[in-house]
């Protein structure tokens, strides 16, 4: 096995064309326990640690650029404010240890069904990117709605490594909701997140832990749309009532095609999304329209 | 491979390292430094808690190789010529140890909670050990020598202004 250690961003895509089956390993929270249980020996690994801009995160023009590395510690600390919707979900994220380490690009490399980052990612809306880039192609971006494509699969060539992700900065408020058997160090039975878009009059959903891959509940997506933009409920902020609530959470449960394990039944998973897409399209709606009408 | 980094200040090289190796393993078996407790080897109990430059993390979940050059601070190097840090201290006090697997992840995010935060609320304190598993105690004392630790910490910030 070799170790490769690039110094700088370039280095590291030409250590990786000329090992493609080299592993990346950032934080190490999910390649150091694979490696420590013998589940797999890569024929090298591929340190990305000093690589300054896998450290960095900026805002520019609304959108933040979220460095692969940036740990979830930092997203909580310096990007609450910009990120709500990620900075809630990597609040769930095991423990403070793990928070310190894990990060980003690691959930997106592992893209496990059950990565809490991801139906973040996905309700933060359309317009998230994850940056990627390859010794030979440069950089492209790819739209976090084609990113995932299996079971621990996604996008990306054996050549490509992920610099950053994209994420628009929030213009309305944003939710993350989780279950689990304690508050810390749990992989998710399932998870929700939830945001309004109130700018492009969108809302933006993601389940976790209930598909093959983190998915977006379409048609829940749309339906909700399509009653605040009839109703007028984004100049208003008036109240969704009841049905629209419950509507809302059966189209979240009817997108999951969730599996029974050890964690839970699928039928218990559909249940709590409907829960879950409840509880946080409430707490979004009824503090948007705690700002519409302090702004009245 | 060969790594060289900084332990508890000094510089160290550890040689014949295996590329897969975790940094906890280095410390215990090739670095004289067995106070970092294995018990799980998955970042799920906290036993093996050090500082990577100033940050507490799993060294179990970290490459050797990623610590290159880096500086690495373990519950051996808590303690200075003046003795015990007043961690160690509230630990013994309290009655936090037992079988003492546990100790010395506590003893380090414990150190580091109170850097952070001097007087933490019990919330706090369960927050920033809830990645410490613990399977003697039932946590009581352990929340009872943190207290204990954030109190003296606070006297003595107090009488020295
Ligand atoms: C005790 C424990 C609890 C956990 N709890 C949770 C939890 O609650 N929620 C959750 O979502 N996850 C959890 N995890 C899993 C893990 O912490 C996350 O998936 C984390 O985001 C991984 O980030 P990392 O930097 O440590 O990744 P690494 O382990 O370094 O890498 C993970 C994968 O991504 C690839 N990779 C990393 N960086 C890049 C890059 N820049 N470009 C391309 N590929 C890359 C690696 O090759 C590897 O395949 C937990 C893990 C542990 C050990
Ligand atoms: S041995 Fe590292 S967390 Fe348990
Ligand atoms: S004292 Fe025995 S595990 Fe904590």
């Amino acid at each position: 096995m070799e170790f490769l250690r690039p110094a700088t961003w370039d280095e590291a895509l030409a250590a990786k064309a000329e090992f493609p089956t080299a592993l990346p390993i950032s934080g190490g929270t999910d390649v150091m326990v694979e490696m420590n249980f013998d589940v797999h020996r890569p024929s090298a690994i591929l340190d990305l640690n000093r690589i300054t801009e896998l450290r960095q995160w900026e805002i520019t023009d609304g959108v933040v650029r979220l460095g692969a590395s940036v740990p979830y510690a930092r997203i909580i600390n310096e990007l609450s404010e910009p990120l709500p919707g990620l900075a809630l979900a990597a609040h769930t994220v095991g423990s403070p240890q793990i928070r310190n380490r894990g990060g980003v690009g690691g959930n997106l490399g592992g893209a496990s069904p059950a990565g809490d980052a991801h139906p973040a990612l996905l309700a933060a809306g359309r317009d998230v990117f994850v940056e990627v880039a390859s010794a030979a192609r440069g950089t492209r971006l790819i739209a976090i709605d084609d990113f995932y494509v299996g079971v621990k699969r996604n996008s990306m060539e054996k050549d490509e490594l992920i610099l950053r992700v994209h994420i628009p900065v929030a213009d309305g408020p944003q939710q993350f909701s989780k279950i689990g058997t304690r508050n810390a160090m749990v992989i998710a039975v399932c998870a929700f997140g939830f945001a309004l878009h109130p700018k492009n009059g969108t809302v933006g959903t993601g389940i976790g832990s209930a598909a093959p891959t983190p998915r977006r509940a379409v048609a829940a997506e749309e339906f909700l749309q399509g009653v605040l933009a009839e109703r007028g409920l984004w100049e208003s902020g008036d109240l969704l009532g009841a049905e629209v609530i419950q509507q809302f959470g059966e189209l979240v449960k009817a997108a999951a095609s969730p599996i029974d394990d050890v964690r839970g039944t699928a039928d218990y998973r559909r249940h709590s999304l409907a829960v879950m897409a409840r509880r946080t399209l409430t707490w979004t709606w009824n503090d948007y329209s705690k700002q519409i009408r302090s702004a009245a | 491979m060969r790594v060289t980094f900084t332990a508890n200040g000094k510089p160290v090289e550890a040689d014949d390292v295996w590329e897969g190796e975790s940094l906890l393993y280095v410390l215990r078996e090739r670095v004289g430094l067995p106070g970092s407790k294995n018990a799980c080897e998955q970042g799920e109990c906290g036993s093996c808690t050090v500082y990577l430059d100033d940050v507490p993390v799993c060294s179990c979940l970290v490459a050797a190789g990623q610590v290159q050059d880096r500086e690495v601070r373990t519950v051996e190097g808590l303690a200075d010529e003046s003795g015990l840090d007043p961690v160690q201290q509230a630990f013994i006090d309290a009655g936090a140890v037992q079988c003492g697997f546990c100790t010395p992840g506590l003893l380090v995010q414990t150190h580091d909670l109170l850097e952070r935060e001097p007087q933490p609320s019990d919330t706090d304190i369960r927050e920033a050990l809830s990645g410490n598993l613990c399977r003697c105690t039932g946590y009581e004392k352990i929340m009872d020598a943190v207290r204990l630790a954030s109190a003296r910490k606070c006297q003595k910030v107090g009488t020295s202004e």
